[in-house]
């Protein structure tokens, strides 16, 4: 339609959405109800609309698909869009969160609700941009473009620290990515275009890959957040929105990762097997440490926020793994921590919107009176241990197996990372869940309703599902990380050749 | 009729600048006949000139002339940042109507003195050699002065006014002992007769000439560390005098500077290099960290407008046309922005009283959600956040700097870009998470016509890059 694809509609709709909830009047109730329901409606046809792009999508090849190109900035810099294997899976899971983070905030969000909704649907823009981009400064655009509506929703919707968090989450991730547009510019120079599937077949000189790693890794290790660079996502969630903590560990969070599998490990195929090491060394370090600070947590929130920070020390750590096994699992266990970080997040969601606290010790048990919730809520730390049967399992699993085939040692100091998992995650659950009912306030505490019911449902479904029969997903990715292998593979022995030749040849 | 073609110079280029001119005089006569009564027809009158002289100049054809005995040149750069200068000195007119009825020193002096002055910025941005630089450049500041203390009961006006010719009168001698020394070295004073005089071999002397000229434009743009003016007068002027000083004489400062250094001394890049990497530095870094403390809105935008001549300086500092073409970029987007943050400040009027303070912007989403939305597109454009304009005048700059290899340079742009993004943050935190005051008056519908169009620009920017990208490319295509 219009010369455009199916992938620019998904980024039309949302925004088409946001364009009409503008048009509504001012602040009345019926204003509110239409926001709601026209958000609703807009994310779910966005669902819709990237399934029919599934179904086109053909899961047995590497290239991209979908494409397409329409003239933007100068010859050299285009506006093309695509998906791959790596992508179409992510896309689908910012399409699928969407939904539930509109009827998550349906009613805990009562003011200036039209803006809320308006931020939203253009932050579901940026973020499916940023998926299909296949420019890297189409790619940068999207991936900055996300601060302005998530700034707002911390600031505007969020607690009481909520201008703190707000500035910390924008200017941190504004520094990380300012280098990654030098980076950028530098490829451009240097290659002639930005444009994506060019530079996978570029090859940068080694000593110049080493400058452009850092900067992208700059910005990438803030996104996902790596350690010593993750102190702003504590922060973030625990002041931002129930549905925008959903966004932030269940989207956002994927993009460092993405930016990883698409960008660094690529196109620096020499850079990324030179740094690997001090990957895993900053992902050992944040499985381990930040582990034991989620043991100290408080605050149910924080807890899950450095739970999420462990389990991105995972995906750094399979990824760089630069083995099938270790990238097929980061990308599941992205996939995974996606449903059910953001599961976690709508549960306590759920009992803050009952009692505005998110301190544990306020709560105790919940079974009692929320049997359902807390049998929801079972599954999903279950998964966030990664109880095999869960999605969990299988990411955590894979990306062992590849950290024990590149390094022992590695893979045995991450192992501690499982445990430490389990007790936090346990305990949490233990003393929010468990013991005795003892508080008055939680006496008359009701147990889900139906919108929750509908919301959390599904999640239950495919944390399960996943987790019993993940290949659907897999499958996905699997020629796209075949591919990345294969020219990996070239790339690395060539250097080494390259190495080896120079005497010979003189 | 031959010989009279024989004697007099071909006009045709410089009609832009006649018709303004002539207009000029016709209305300063009315105005003197007519007396105050002739405000509202002065007025339109100005902003016709300023109109039709646009679309005389974007008419022109873009091939090189040279006129007046080679000291006036037009090409693709000096036409479009002659369209750059007229928008900006029409939009002013525009912003100035409301607020000087209201603050009742509505005369008809104040559209000619701005016409005067788009004259003298054309003629900056056309001059081909020392001279004509130096007469267009003193017809721009000689106006610039007055309408600093236009205001002229006002101790603050009257006191930016003053501090305002003092140091501009230093600044302009500085220039004008560069251009003695530049013209005792090399024989002439033209831009073309400079390069060849050059030729690669340029003594101390030239050095010291081109310091001080550096020094001189450096006033002009309010480059750090000539910048000891800018907040002062920003802040004591009338406010639509002061979006003046920040959207037209700052296109004409960076033409000038554009001219100057890539039309005179192209072959002896390595001397001057260096000074604009230093005062891009120094301007991006001391705009950035000076304007954190700031209390007063235009005292901010002083100091962004410092930042913003750093940034646009990078792509100047690269010497090459893609970072000539990233200079043009910026400063459109930049005219775009700017203006469109003082319409948004011209509208804080309640009770007769205009409010100026940061505080003031309180809960502005609440009560005028337009105009907070707009302002806040401005100040995320300013910080440079994509998808808004302002990340493509960054990002064309920095490009030509990565492309030059100034890394360096690039590296801490983007930082003080950083820190600069946090003062601009604050703005949209005052206006969308804090508390609502009572609502302002309604705008006036000439700020209504410069807020909606530069809205437009720094919003829709990134829908159609291509039009104004390709004017640029083809502005800095001409002086190489």
């Amino acid at each position: 339609m219009f010369g455009l694809g199916i992938l620019s509609g998904l980024l039309i709709v949302p925004l088409c959405g946001a364009a009409f909830i503008l048009s509504l009047g001012d602040e009345s109730e019926s204003v509110k109800r239409n926001a709601r329901w026209a958000a609703l409606a807009t994310t779910i046809v966005t669902f819709l609309l990237s399934l029919v792009a599934w179904g086109r999508f053909d899961p047995s090849t590497s290239s991209f698909q979908l494409v397409e190109t329409h003239g933007w900035l100068a010859e050299t810099i285009k506006f093309k869009l695509g998906v791959d294997g790596f992508s179409m899976p992510l896309i689908l899971l910012t399409t699928f969160l969407m939904p539930f983070c509109i009827g998550a905030s349906w009613l805990s969000v009562n003011t200036r609700v039209k803006e809320y909704f308006v931020a939203f649907l253009v932050l579901e823009t940026t973020m499916i941009g940023v998926f299909q981009a296949l420019d890297l400064v189409l790619f940068y655009l999207f991936f900055e473009a996300g601060l302005i509506p998530m700034f707002l929703i911390i600031g505007i919707w969020g607690g009481k620290r909520r201008i703190y968090a707000s500035f910390k989450f924008f200017l941190y991730t504004l520094l990380g990515s300012v280098l990654m547009l030098l980076a950028i510019m530098a490829m451009y120079w240097h290659a002639g275009t930005t444009d994506i599937p060019t530079l996978l077949h570029t090859r940068f000189p080694v000593g110049m890959q080493y400058w452009l790693w850092l900067a992208f890794f700059a910005s990438f290790a803030v996104k996902m957040p790596m350690w010593p660079v993750h102190t702003w996502l504590p922060d973030a969630h625990v002041e931002a929105p129930t549905a925008g903590s959903v966004i932030l560990a269940g989207i956002l969070l994927k993009m460092g990762g993405y930016g990883f599998i698409r960008i660094s490990l690529p196109m620096f195929p020499d850079a990324s097997a030179y740094f690997a090491p001090f990957v895993f060394a900053l992902s050992v370090i944040a499985i381990i440490f930040t582990s034991l600070i989620a043991l100290m947590q408080t605050d149910i929130k924080k807890l899950i926020a450095y739970s999420s920070v462990a389990h991105m020390g995972f995906v750094t750590l399979g990824l760089f793994t630069l083995n099938e096994q270790g990238i097929q699992g980061a990308l599941f266990l992205m996939i995974s921590h996606g449903i059910v970080s953001g599961a976690l997040f709508l549960c306590v969601g759920v009992v803050y919107d009952r009692m505005h606290t998110r301190e544990i010790a306020a709560y105790g048990g919940l079974v009692k009176r929320m049997p359902l919730y807390a049998a929801a809520m079972m599954v999903f730390t279950m998964a966030n241990v990664g109880l095999p049967g869960t999605s969990g399992f299988v990411g955590e699993f894979l990306a062992m197996m590849g950290a024990f085939k590149a390094n022992p040692t590695v893979a045995f100091f991450s192992v501690f990372g499982i445990i430490l998992s389990a007790g936090y995650a346990l305990w949490l659950y233990a003393r929010v869940i468990y013991g005795k009912l003892e508080k008055p306030n939680l006496q008359g505490i009701l147990d889900l309703d139906l919108r929750e019911k509908i919301i959390i449902a599904p999640l239950v479904a495919l944390t399960i599902y996943y987790g019993v029969h993940p290949a659907p997903i897999l499958d996905t990715f699997a020629p796209s990380t075949e591919a990345l292998m294969q020219s990996m593979k070239t790339a690395l022995s060539n250097t080494q050749t390259a190495a080896v030749i120079p005497p010979v040849a003189r | 009729m031959t010989a009279i073609q024989a004697v007099l110079p071909s006009l045709s280029p410089v009609m832009p600048e006649l018709i303004l001119a002539i207009g000029v005089l016709g209305l300063i006569l009315y105005g003197a006949f007519r007396g105050e009564r002739s405000v509202e027809s002065v007025n339109v009158g100005a902003l016709i000139l300023l109109i039709l002289a646009f679309f005389v100049v974007v008419s022109q054809s873009g091939a090189k002339i040279t006129t007046l005995n080679g000291s006036f040149i037009v090409d693709n750069f000096s036409k479009v940042m002659k369209a750059l200068i007229l928008l900006g000195s029409a939009a002013t007119i525009l912003l100035s109507r409301d607020y000087f009825q209201r603050e009742r020193i509505d005369r008809f002096e104040f559209p000619i003195l701005i016409v005067l002055c788009t004259i003298g910025m054309m003629v900056m941005a056309s001059a081909n050699d020392l001279i004509a630089l130096y007469l267009g450049l003193e017809l721009q500041s000689l106006a610039a002065y007055v309408i600093a203390a236009f205001h002229r009961d006002n101790l603050k006006s009257t006191e930016a006014g003053l501090k305002y010719f003092v140091l501009g009168a230093l600044s302009s001698g500085m220039l004008l002992y560069g251009s003695s020394l530049v013209y005792g070295f090399t024989g002439t004073v033209s831009f073309p007769g400079i390069v060849s005089a050059l030729n690669d071999n340029a003594g101390i002397g030239i050095v010291l000439g081109i310091v001080f000229v550096a020094a001189g434009v450096a006033f002009k743009m309010s480059a750090v560390p000539f910048h000891m003016w800018t907040p002062d007068v920003y802040e004591g002027s009338p406010t639509p005098v002061t979006a003046f000083f920040a959207s037209a004489p700052k296109m004409a400062a960076v033409a000038m500077t554009v001219r100057v250094f890539i039309g005179a001394f192209p072959d002896v890049t390595s001397i001057w290099q260096q000074i604009i990497v230093f005062v891009a530095i120094a301007s991006m870094t001391l705009g950035s960290f000076a304007a954190i403390g700031q209390r007063s809105i235009k005292r901010l935008m002083a100091y962004s407008s410092i930042g913003n001549v750093g940034y646009a300086l990078i792509g100047l500092a690269a010497a090459s046309e893609e970072g000539i073409r990233g200079v043009v970029i910026y400063m459109i987007i930049y005219l775009a922005m700017t203006l469109g943050a003082f319409a948004v400040l011209l509208s804080l009027r309640r009770g007769g009283q205009m409010y100026e303070t940061v505080d003031d912007l309180s809960g502005l989403s609440r009560t005028h959600p337009v105009l907070a939305f707009c302002l806040a597109a401005m100040m995320f454009s300013l910080a440079g956040i994509p998808p808004l304009a302002g990340f493509f005048g960054k990002f064309y700059v920095f490009a030509a700097a990565i492309k030059a290899d100034l890394v360096g340079l690039a590296v801490i742009g983007v930082v003080t870009s950083v820190v600069g993004a946090f003062y601009y943050l604050r703005l949209v935190k005052v206006m969308y998470f804090d508390e609502p005051q009572a609502p302002y008056e309604t705008m006036a519908p000439g700020l209504r016509i410069v807020l909606g169009l530069s809205s437009a620009v720094v919003v829709l920017f990134f829908l159609v890059p291509s039009p104004l990208v390709s004017a640029a490319g083809a502005a800095a295509k001409s002086l190489f």
